[in-house]
């Protein structure tokens, strides 16, 4: 499933960031900031509207990221 | 002479900021690098043996992969590929209690190949959170030197201090770094630190408070309320003082002065035309008081966070909200905090609506024209309907500004805006940081104020004052000048709006800010008041019984949307470094207000009959 996917507070495990697009910078910045395979994930918060933004934890570090970046990034429940 | 270079960098967050102002305390200087608009941050300290040390704040960035202007330029310095001089020494800032994401950057700065030292910042706060960092395992692995700095704490950076004054710049970072930077991180951090089980508890708690999803955003609105109301209630009596002030100055040079030109220069261009700005400046710094301590807190994020869907739906992201919220003070420090978008084109959007916020200056006018046209009543009981009408204005001018940006957003390609914002942990501000961060601002606008500004004025004393009034002639001088030849000259392209030519000539000098036209109006009028209050409240019963009240809503809708205001278009240009961007600027402006007000004048001339 897809971080966007992802029910809140249910840790999960990044397996990887998809591309949309060749040379995808979202993609591309997403794993500078430290979505890579391994890494402990969880949703801790979200926005009034839709539910977008999603607030991620990430390790110790916590990020907004909208849905279409969420759902870039495919990950594993544990 | 034992001199130094030093760089600093380091992720977003790492505390570089706080860092840079413990080393150099207020001696900085704050320029753009050439060519390009990220801020060039310098200052310097003399070290315990007398070694000189400059200090470079680059820009904070998450890796140096060359994706935007601010990546490029601390690369670029950190090479010495600038025109600037190399630093002899990069220090690389890293948070102590974010290394799975700050030590990927730690890795990259070493791969330059460069001298280098790590600041591991923040050690107490990693400490407190029972974060346990072997530094010795950590040094001897990552192959460099690290030392443990606090920078929101008095002698924090001594430590730093000590090293950079003993060797420094003679340990050159080993540049074999392996490819999968993550991998290392990893391994890094199993050998070096200990993690606690549980995150940030505190960190929890105030997020589930500030973000709930009930009372998050009221909360906010509340918030922004309060500040509005500082802002305006605060720095009432501290404009008073200036302004009480320069008319002191004014009226001074006016009785010792002797007749004449140079009198009119001093007393009209430089002492009340400098007046009128810095007028401004306790609203700009109580303002940037909050923003700072909103900021340095960790809540500005959150903000931006809850409004980023509202934001989304105009075509931009919650990042604009924080310079669109300075707007409202000014449109100067507004533009000047859309640095912290890293999209160009939003940031650019954001700039271009940026003066569609409802600044102070506006207000003096709105004073002005809301009770000499509309009579006060109670509406639901105890609600002024000056206070609605004031508070409509400001409405109008949000939503003109998002629907702008809406239409900016179908002009271009379907491209997403990345938010992928870093939300760090709550801190307490620090006061020096507060402290410097004011500072820092006030000098940034004075030094406007005493370059752009004054240009400015004199040239509109010069439009106003030449050529003089003819012996025996009628009517006030300004009538005569240039300005009142274009005032009239103008006079048939706003008479659809319902212009009067006092209106067109006021407008000229007005155009160097907002404000200014209340005093050209009494200038024209001939109203001879001491100062501009009492020149409002006489010349509200002149205008009130001589306009019709179609033209007085006319003149409401124009300045709503009118680019009145010259520094507002010189800091864009040298924010864009683009005369283009100013230009469509002030033409939409322009043309927006021409058509709010025609249609104002239009529709009112039906209620009201002339």
């Amino acid at each position: 499933m897809t971080l966007s996917e992802l029910p809140a507070f249910t840790a999960a495990i990044v397996v990887e960031v998809r591309d949309t697009a060749e040379g995808d910078a979202i993609g591309r910045r997403l794993r500078e900031l430290g979505f890579v395979r391994g890494e402990p994930v969880k949703i801790v918060g979200r926005g009034f509207l839709g539910s977008d933004p999603l607030l991620i934890q990430i390790g110790f570090t916590r990020f907004a990221l909208r849905r279409a970046e969420a759902a870039r990034v495919v990950v594993e429940r544990n | 002479m034992d001199s130094l270079t030093i760089a600093l960098v380091g992720n977003p967050n790492c505390g570089k900021t706080a860092l840079f102002n413990q080393l150099t305390g207020a001696r900085q200087k704050v320029a753009n690098y050439a060519g390009v608009t990220v801020e060039r941050k310098e200052g310097s300290f003399t070290a315990p043996s007398g070694r000189k040390v400059k200090v470079l704040d680059l820009p904070g960035t998450y890796s140096l992969d060359a994706m935007g202007a601010d990546e490029i330029i601390t690369r670029d310095v950190c090479l010495g590929k600038r025109e600037e001089e190399m630093p002899d020494l990069i220090v690389c800032v890293a948070d102590a209690t974010n290394l799975r994401l700050h030590l990927r950057f730690v890795l990259e700065v070493k791969a330059l190949g460069r001298p280098m030292v790590v600041a591991l910042n923040m050690m107490d706060a990693a400490q407190q959170r029972g974060i346990k960092i072997d530094v010795d395992v950590l040094s001897r692995e990552l192959g460099l030197t690290i030392i443990g700095t606090v920078a929101t704490k008095v002698n924090g950076a001594a430590d730093l201090v000590a090293y950079l004054d003993r060797n420094a710049a003679d340990h050159i970072a080993p540049e074999i770094v392996p490819d999968d930077l993550h991998a290392e991180v990893r391994r890094l951090l199993d050998m070096a630190v200990v993690m606690p089980t549980r995150t940030s508890k505190i960190d929890d708690a105030l997020d589930r408070f500030f973000l709930n999803p009930v009372f998050g955003l009221p909360l906010l609105i509340v918030l922004m309320f309060v500040i509005f109301q500082a802002v305006f209630a605060w720095a009432a009596p501290l404009q008073d003082g200036i302004e009480g002030a320069f008319g002191y100055l004014a009226g001074l040079a006016g009785e010792r002065m002797p007749e004449g030109l140079l009198k009119s220069f001093i007393v009209d261009a430089v002492i009340n035309g400098m007046g009128a700005v810095l007028v401004f400046l306790p609203q700009i710094l109580i303002l940037f008081f909050f923003i700072l301590i909103l900021e340095e807190s960790g809540y500005l994020p959150r903000a931006a966070f809850m409004l980023d869907k509202i934001m989304a739906g105009a075509g931009l992201t919650g990042r604009s909200f924080i310079p669109l919220l300075s707007s409202h003070a000014c449109a100067i420090p507004g533009i000047m905090a859309t640095r912290s978008i890293p999209d160009v084109r939003e940031r650019l959007t954001t700039i271009m609506i940026a003066p569609l916020m409802t600044c102070s200056a506006r207000l003096p006018v709105y004073a002005l024209l809301i009770p000499a046209f509309i009579a006060e009543q109670t509406v639901g009981g105890f609600l002024s309907l000056h206070g609605l009408i004031l508070f409509a204005l400001y409405i109008v001018g949000i939503l003109s500004g998002l629907a702008v940006s809406w239409v900016m957003s179908l002009t271009r390609r379907k491209l997403e805006y990345p938010l992928m914002m870093e939300l760090p942990s709550y801190r307490l501000p620090g006061l020096r940081n507060l402290a410097l961060g004011l500072l820092e601002r006030a000098r940034i606008f004075i030094r406007r104020i005493t370059g752009t500004i004054f240009a400015a004025n004199t040239i509109l004393w010069v439009l106003t004052t030449f050529p003089g009034k003819p012996e025996g002639a009628e009517g006030p001088a300004v009538d005569y000048s240039f300005a009142g030849i274009v005032g009239h000259a103008m006079q048939p392209l706003f008479a659809p709006v319902g212009f009067n030519w006092q209106i067109c000539v006021a407008l000229i000098p007005g155009l160097t800010a907002r404000e200014v036209a209340v005093s050209s109006l009494a200038t024209v009028y001939s109203v001879g008041a001491a100062d501009e209050g009492e020149a409002a409240s006489q010349l509200g019963a002149l205008i009130s019984s001589q306009w019709p009240i179609a033209t007085g809503l006319s003149l409401m809708a124009w300045y709503v949307f009118a680019p009145q205001c010259l520094s507002t278009l010189a800091v864009i240009r040298r924010e864009t470094n683009s005369w283009k961007t100013v230009g469509l600027t002030a033409g939409y402006l322009f043309v927006l207000a021409y058509i709010a007000s025609f249609i104002t004048y239009q529709l009112a001339r039906q209620i009201w009959p002339i």
